[in-house]
């Protein structure tokens, strides 16, 4: 169905109500009661958890299919979001001609990026990509003031000329909407003692998510995306045959460039600001860490560590000295003391000490991600029923090569 | 002129601490294969080495002190610091005041046991990954030992002051004949570039002129060879891991004067210092401290007010835009060995 087979439409499916079903998945624990932290399910985390599932879906095209390690993803976030919040002073605060503008910017800017950069491989080509991100990170903060806005960054004002829309009226606040649809707008639903809250940017974003990650399926399984893993499996061999891998990694590049203005146009049309902070290059490091955790190569891999990634982030940071007394206020006082003393700089301010331990932990123990443990624990449970139902399945199973 | 020679002299300092790192971040390339994004940290380590040093020589313990009263009468406690007791006043105060070069005999040491638990716990298992594991794995690292430093001693910068003889500045227009007070330098500086000369002169002889540098030298060429010919050439490049993170310390631990330690530093110069490796040429020592030097002269000359008035801007992205060009021209760097990461 719609040019999938049946296991990816499978996998289309699940995502789609995992994604849509949201508000109602992250929104496990009712109001008020001790575990209400864990609740992810308020429009702010959720927009996130998706935007950067998008970016990551992109970094995914390029990373896990041809190899190429970029290390300057997040320049490309940064320019697409500069390009939402101009077409959101000078045009409109519709969000379709910012996101449309983003990821044109994006692309080109990629397209310039990755021209220079392809011409190296490893090592050179991720600190080439740094320098770039670098760059612009850079001159972001000093000399391309006028546009971006420095230190202080863009936001729209009731000022600005917006060709389309006509001025705002003094004091009135500047507020991205879809024909007329507030992106803030959402109503909250009681259940009990559960509040769901559904929120029109987060659909919105949502939506497009999915579009990405059909887009992202249709890559992956299309001659272009085999071209991509021949690219990485053996880039050397590939040049022997006589075909030119460049134009293929170029617009890889490119694709996973536009993933990445998409959803830095996304995030200003959510959340209508920017800074150049979000061009550093531990935000092209964080999406690294994403796609690795989730499973590099793998379809959902990048959408599972981003959301991973995101709800940790704002879950464990969350967490301070006074709630783990809560929690371990049942144990005896020295054990109390003891655990919160050995959990208290993992969490709150700690939050990248325990991301820093998973990832390498992640690296080191499970190079697939956590799709590849997964699988593991999949194969685990079935081994053993094989080994209950006959040694005769089992010999099949071994015949048979290893799926993947 | 002279503010040209104020500007080579201002990109020394710089240039001999990405110098420095860029030559430790070739070692471990050089010998182990290893792309090791940790370096940084271990920068960052040694400048908190100072720190601590300085801390541990002022521990004191509380004295009444009856020749001093407070404003009731009462005699004063007083902080005395240990030193004071065991050798008395005059010494304890230059002791403590010294505090950063002689912290560089503590953190050699430290830098070394950091160095081998390094290699021998993680890094050994990564020789045969690919380089996006090597370089993913020290990245995980690098931020572990960031925010368990940043837990310890917070994300404020500590000022770590230089001994008061160095306190002043240097006037080297003066010395060579141009107007006073035009070309003035601060003496810590000449001293970290000295020692950054010292210690670069160091590495090399020890690599040139010992057999054990032999034996490396050959490991780095071929080694499997060296392998085969009996010597235990993953216990040697083990070593040269510490004397590279020991490399990296010193830099840190004579740069924390000049810039107080906190936690992020090691990130702001290893991104600089990659850059720096690739454009001395992956793999060659010569080329990583002339790039080095190179690099951190031309940043401080694309920050000269003319040179910005032309070019808004340029002093920020000059490093970047240097590595892009030699990268682009010259693929192997300045003084790249031929065979070394070339696909």
């Amino acid at each position: 169905m719609f040019g999938l087979n049946k296991k990816d439409f499978g996998l289309m499916v699940i995502v789609a109500i995992l994604a849509l079903a949201a508000p109602f998945i992250l929104n496990p624990f009712p109001e008020g009661s001790a575990m209400a932290q864990f609740n992810a399910g308020y429009p702010d985390l959720m927009q996130r958890l998706v935007i950067f599932g998008i970016f990551a879906i992109g970094f995914n095209i390029l990373f896990g299919l041809t190899g190429y390690l970029s290390f300057g993803h997040a320049a490309f976030l940064g320019v697409g979001s500069y390009a939402a919040i101009w077409m959101m002073k000078l045009l409109t605060l519709n969000v379709i001609p910012a996101i449309i503008v983003s990821v044109i910017i994006a692309g080109l800017f990629s397209l310039l990026v990755g021209w220079i950069s392809l011409r190296r491989s490893g090592i050179y080509f991720s600190i080439l990509t740094l320098a770039f991100a670098q760059m612009s990170y850079a001159l972001a903060y000093s000399v391309l003031t006028p546009i971006t806005g420095g230190e202080t960054g863009l936001q729209p004002k009731y000022t600005d000329p917006r060709i389309l829309d006509g001025a705002l009226e003094e004091g009135q606040t500047p507020r991205a909407n879809l024909f007329g649809l507030d992106m803030n707008q959402g109503f909250e639903l009681s259940l009990g003692g559960w509040v769901f809250t559904f929120n029109a940017g987060y659909y919105l974003a949502a939506v497009v998510m999915l579009i990405a990650f059909y887009l992202s399926i249709r890559i992956f399984r299309s001659p272009f995306g085999m071209m991509l893993r021949a690219v990485k499996s053996n880039q050397q061999r590939l040049n022997y045959t006589g075909l030119n891998s460049k134009p293929y990694t170029l617009a890889a590049f490119v694709i996973s460039g536009m993933y990445a203005g998409l959803a830095g146009g996304l995030l200003v049309a959510m959340d209508t600001q920017v800074g150049a902070e979000r061009m550093f290059w531990t935000a092209s490091g964080e999406v690294v860490l994403m796609t690795i955790l989730g499973g590099a190569g793998t379809l959902i891999g990048p959408v599972l560590g981003a959301g991973f990634i995101k709800y940790m982030e704002n879950i464990v940071s969350k967490i301070n000295k006074s709630v783990l007394e809560q929690w371990f206020a049942f144990m005896p006082d020295g054990i109390e003391d003891l655990l919160i003393t050995l959990v208290y700089p993992f969490v709150g301010k700690g939050w990248h000490l325990t991301l820093g331990l998973l990832f390498m932990l992640v690296v080191i123990f499970l190079p697939g991600g956590l799709v590849e443990g997964g699988q593991r624990i999949g194969r685990v449970f079935r081994r053993r029923d094989a080994n209950a139902d006959s040694v005769e399945s089992d010999a099949a199973e071994q015949r048979k090569p290893a799926a993947e | 002129m002279d503010a040209i020679l104020l500007q080579i002299l201002n990109g020394l300092d710089k240039g001999s601490a990405y110098a420095l790192i860029a030559l430790g971040l070739t070692l471990i390339f050089g010998t182990l294969g290893v792309v090791n994004f940790a370096h940084g940290a271990l920068f960052m380590i040694g400048a908190f080495c100072a720190v601590t040093f300085s801390k541990m020589l002022s521990f004191s313990h509380v004295v009444i002190d009856e020749t001093q009263k407070d404003f009731l009468g009462n005699p004063l406690k007083v902080d005395v610091p240990y030193l004071y007791d065991w050798f008395g006043q005059a010494t304890g105060d230059a002791i403590i005041d010294w505090a950063v070069p002689l912290s560089i005999i503590f953190t050699i040491p430290v830098m070394i046991a950091i160095g081998f638990i390094m290699e021998r716990g993680l890094i050994k298992h990564f020789y045969k990954r690919p380089h996006a594991d090597q370089i993913l794995v020290t990245f995980g690292l690098a931020i572990v030992l960031q925010e368990v430093i940043k837990y310890f001693y917070g994300a404020n910068p500590i000022p770590t002051p230089a001994p008061a003889a160095f306190a002043g500045s240097f006037d080297f227009g003066a010395l060579l004949g141009f107007d006073p007070n035009t070309i003035i330098y601060p003496y810590w500086r000449l001293v970290y570039f000295a020692f950054a000369a010292v210690i670069i002169g160091a590495v090399f002889a020890f690599l040139q002129f010992t057999t054990f540098g032999m034996v490396v030298r050959a490991g780095m060429a071929d080694r499997e060879t060296v392998g085969l010919l009996g010597i235990n050439i993953d216990k040697r490049f083990t070593i040269m891991f510490g004397i590279a993170a020991a490399v990296a310390g010193l830099a840190g631990v004579m740069y924390a004067p000049i810039n107080s330690p906190n936690y992020h530093m090691g990130m702001d110069f290893l991104v600089l210092s990659f850059v720096v490796v690739v454009v001395g040429g992956m793999g060659s020592l010569p080329g990583a401290v002339l790039a080095g030097f190179l690099l951190g002269v031309l940043e401080s000359f694309a920050s000269m007010a003319v040179v910005l008035e032309f070019i808004p801007g340029i002093n920020q992205i000059i490093i970047y835009l240097v590595a892009i060009i030699i990268l682009l021209t010259r693929p192997r760097g300045l003084m790249g060995r031929a065979g070394v990461m070339e696909d």
